[in-house]
């Protein structure tokens, strides 16, 4: 592993910013002011899609890193040590995976971004990947059956998180078209 | 920006971080394996104990457990109707008190004391070319980032209300991150001016 330049920390601590700034309250909400649905993982897909796999995990980590260290930076506006030993923790650790999938998925369609593929990389790797590690570390955490963890997050995680998926996809192919170079290595 | 910290000068307050998260994993680690629910209750009151030594309010207490209701209710429901009421209560109580001890380390340790952990556990990693203290530096400009992008939303939102511009609120999400993405760069750049040492670009122009 090569160190960073200059230039890929500053995106890494600059991503890892913008994925607190969607779960502060009342900065975005994806549907209005009726469905409080906030879009850090929002972020989460667009670290992966937009960085890469590699500066996409990394952004991820550092976010969880200042969370760890007590800043309230979690959707809600949670933070702190609490969080990791809470029935959620399994799906924080996930993002970290599920960003790299991300990225490592949109890299291998080349040097463009294709929105199909975008599309497909933000519901496996943001969704699949994140609920593969979530749902058995919340099932272990709190003792119960995988059936209740997995009722659990298909009624709470999944609507909301199949639209971000789809607006991190449209979000994601503007970008990409306004900044060409960043799938270059 | 505020952290959850709650300023104090309690003994739990002034031990050292590295010791207070090597006995909260030890801690959480043991209340993982309490099943019975006197010994729940003998850690519960053990907690309990450490909120009034680090002089923690019951307001604030109860902030930290506010997030988990709605999870712990639901839980509860459903494994009344799985198994029993009283593992049910186990499990919930199990949960309850593995945050609470975590919340408990976080409200007594400043974030620049747990960031300075986190560089001490970085430092074994560096045979495989991790740099605790860039790890530092993109912590520390994460932190300062928050404001910065805050404000990118603010004003790209600003420009798009001042239009008229309408649609879904995500649109604004392509001008916002083109923004922050030229920020990053100028970041870099303000950076290397500055003697942040860029190894890596020095080895490929070598």
């Amino acid at each position: 592993m090569t160190a960073l330049s200059t230039r890929e920390l500053a995106r890494v601590a600059v991503f890892a910013a913008l994925i607190a700034v969607l779960g502060l309250p009342g900065q975005l909400l994806l549907t209005g002011n009726a469905v409080p649905v906030t879009l850090q993982t929002l972020g989460v897909m667009l670290a992966g899609a937009l960085l890469g796999p590699r500066l996409g995990a990394l952004a991820v980590l550092s976010f969880l890193a200042l969370v760890a260290a007590g800043l309230p930076l979690l959707a809600g506006g949670r933070g702190g040590l609490g969080v990791f030993t809470g029935p959620s923790a399994g799906y924080l650790v996930g993002f970290v995976a599920g960003a790299t999938v991300i990225g490592l998925i949109v890299r291998a369609g080349g040097q463009r971004y294709r929105p199909a593929l975008g599309l497909a990389a933000n519901v496996i790797g943001g969704m699949a990947v994140i609920y593969a590690i979530g749902i058995p570390v919340q099932a272990w955490l709190t003792g119960t059956s995988s059936l209740a963890a997995t009722a659990y997050a298909a009624a709470v995680y999944l609507p909301g998180d199949a639209i971000k998926a789809v607006v991190a996809t449209v979000v994601a192919a503007g970008v990409h078209r306004a900044y060409p170079q960043l799938l270059r290595r | 920006m505020i952290g959850l910290y709650l300023p104090g000068r309690t003994p739990l307050h002034r031990a050292p971080a590295g010791l207070k998260l090597a006995l909260l994993a030890l801690g959480v680690g043991v209340l993982l394996t309490l099943d019975d629910l006197r010994w729940l209750t003998v850690a519960g009151i053990t907690i309990l104990g450490l909120y009034a030594v680090a002089r923690v309010p019951p307001r604030v207490a109860a902030q930290q457990l506010r997030p988990l209701l709605w999870f712990a209710a639901f839980l509860f429901v459903v494994q009344t109707l799985l198994t029993d009421w009283l593992g049910a209560t186990a499990l919930v109580v199990r949960l309850v008190l593995a945050v609470a001890l975590a919340a408990l380390v976080t409200l007594t340790t400043r974030v620049s004391a747990m960031l300075d952990v986190v560089e001490v556990l970085l430092g074994p990693l560096r045979r495989f070319g991790v740099q605790p203290e860039r790890v530092g530096l993109v912590l520390a400009l994460t932190i300062r980032g928050v404001p910065v992008v805050a404000g990118v939303l603010g004003t790209v939102r600003d420009a798009h209300r001042a239009r008229g511009v309408g649609g879904p609120p995500w649109r604004l999400l392509v001008p916002v991150l083109v923004r922050v993405l030229r920020q990053a760069d100028a970041l870099s750049d303000a950076l290397i001016a500055r003697g942040v040492d860029d190894e890596a670009e020095r080895r490929t122009r070598r």
